[in-house]
């Protein structure tokens, strides 16, 4: 994705948004020139704080989930008996939309940040888990053959062949989750905090109706999002340099 | 010196492919496995390999039963051998990483291992230098089986197994590689095992051709083809009628 793709995509959507605005025209619709100038006034304000906040639970989240989440999908799809237990709990599981956990997951890890990341890594485990799992069993038998060949044992099949394998798995599942765990952020946040971007959004909309300033924390949404994608692109390209040799 | 014994094997819930097969492979000599799919030509690579393990029988290799792969053992396989993630200088040098990861274990590295990492000798002599920082993906069917081969001879083997290595590349490249190979055989005393489907392949390559058919396989039957590997052969009468005897044995096999 080229950033002037990107600045092309944001200006053709404040168009849309300027002339819907303008239809509307109502309090609950500002333009988009309104809730630019607002967002840099609220950055000063409280607003980055809150981003800097919400962008900490969404790293920690997807950081801790990568890491319990790609060693067990690694394992379940390198091991013939722990797929055959362990497949069937993940698919039970999977379907559940995590959401309808939030107060279970209140009353145990309290309101703290615990409670938030522990949201958002319920939620990515599935998804890096299954997609791991499914890499490493696609990897070709010719190829762990020839490596154990070479001398390769259990150990080393795992440091040579399954974990640099399942890298653009773990990325690819990142990108599809970085959508839901910025969603998740967002409903996790509306309780008993009053940091974050779900709060400030959710602050300003219900109850003190400052429209602009709730659309900047939006915008901020959305940049938080973009910035998460932007990442993962610039992490594929740095550890999976030849998915992209021609 | 290869010696199977008495060797049964049969897939798990299939009937067996080789039952109470013996042969005997020496030094420095090069065989040929010839036969239909399906007759268990594979099988017997990956079990020479230590891949697989016989169901009765032993193989033993220099004295030593065989129970898991050898580390002086090389396997070139047609495809997917290569690690797409890695350039051509780290696949040739992965053997060595391998070795490098266990140390000398005797177990997964000779025990006289000294750790090393520089292959620039055989990918200099393979002619790989120019591709050593290109992925697989983008090499031609020939520089990726000199990958495989360079990785393979990196290790110092003794013996090469090869799986139907050069069935997918042209025939300029399939022969200048079946040159190469008989060239590196002689060169470094290698005792050579070779699977093929192709007649023209065996008699080229193979001084003893070893043919098999339908399941079970129970004798061994070998052919001589002592000059296979000199220059000029393949133009000889010698060749054409190896040919021709191989071919004929084959549809007398299946028939």
């Amino acid at each position: 994705m080229k950033r002037r793709d990107v600045l092309l995509a944001a200006l053709g959507l404040a168009i849309a948004w300027q002339i819907t605005a303008m239809i509307v025209n109502r309090p609950i619709l500002p333009t988009p020139f309104e809730v630019f100038i607002v967002f840099f006034e609220e950055l000063g304000n409280g607003l980055l704080i809150h981003f800097g906040v919400s962008l900490w639970r969404v790293t920690a989240g997807m950081l801790l989930s990568v890491l319990i989440a790609a060693p067990a999908g690694l394992a379940i799809g390198a091991t013939k008996t722990a797929n055959r237990f362990l497949s069937p709990v993940i698919y039970l599981l999977y379907p559940i939309p995590k959401v309808v956990f939030v107060p279970v997951v209140l009353l145990f890890l309290g309101i703290g940040d615990t409670a938030k990341i522990t949201l958002i890594f319920l939620i990515l485990f599935f998804q890096i888990v299954v997609l791991v799992r499914d890499q490493a069993l696609g990897i070709p038998p010719q190829l762990l053959q020839s490596l154990q060949s070479l001398g390769a044992g259990r150990r080393a099949l795992f440091r040579f062949v399954y974990l640099p394998a399942s890298l653009p798995a773990i990325l690819t599942a990142l990108r599809q989750s970085i959508g839901t765990a910025v969603a998740v952020l967002y409903i996790s946040e509306l309780f008993a905090t009053k940091y974050g971007l779900g709060y400030y959004i959710y602050y300003n909309g219900s109850t003190l109706f400052d429209y602009p300033a709730m659309y900047a924390g939006v915008a901020a949404m959305s940049l938080l999002g973009l910035g998460m994608y932007f990442g993962v692109d610039w992490l594929e390209q740095k550890w999976c340099k030849w998915k992209f040799a021609i | 010196m290869i010696e199977i014994n008495s060797l049964t094997f049969a897939h798990p819930h299939a009937a067996p492919l080789f039952e109470n097969f013996s042969l005997t492979i020496f030094r420095g000599e090069t065989w040929a496995i010839l036969g239909p799919s399906g007759c268990g030509k594979t099988t017997l690579l990956y079990l020479l390999a230590g891949l697989r393990q016989p169901t009765l029988g032993e193989i033993k290799i220099d004295d030593e039963p065989l129970s898991r792969p050898r580390p002086t053992s090389g396997l070139i396989l047609q495809d997917y051998g290569l690690l797409p993630w890695a350039t051509v200088h780290e696949n040739v040098a992965l053997g060595l990483r391998v070795r490098n990861f266990y140390g000398a274990d005797g177990k997964h590295t000779p025990e006289n291992y000294l750790p090393r990492e520089n292959v620039s000798h055989w990918q200099e002599r393979l002619g790989l230098a120019e591709v050593a920082e290109k992925f697989p993906a983008q090499l031609s069917g020939g520089q990726r089986q000199r990958t495989a081969i360079a990785r393979t001879l990196v290790l110092e083997p003794d013996l090469l197994l090869m799986d139907e290595p050069f069935s997918s590349l042209d025939a300029l490249t399939r022969e200048d590689l079946q040159n190469l190979t008989i060239g590196l055989c002689a060169e470094k005393n290698l005792t050579l095992v070779i699977v093929t489907h192709s007649i023209e392949e065996a008699a080229t390559l193979g001084r003893k051709i070893l043919l098999l058919g339908d399941a079970p396989n129970r004798q061994a039957k070998i052919f001589e083809n002592p000059n296979a590997g000199k220059s000029k052969y393949k133009t000889s009468q010698e060749y054409h009628e190896m040919c021709g005897t191989l071919l004929k044995e084959m549809q007398h096999e299946t028939a």
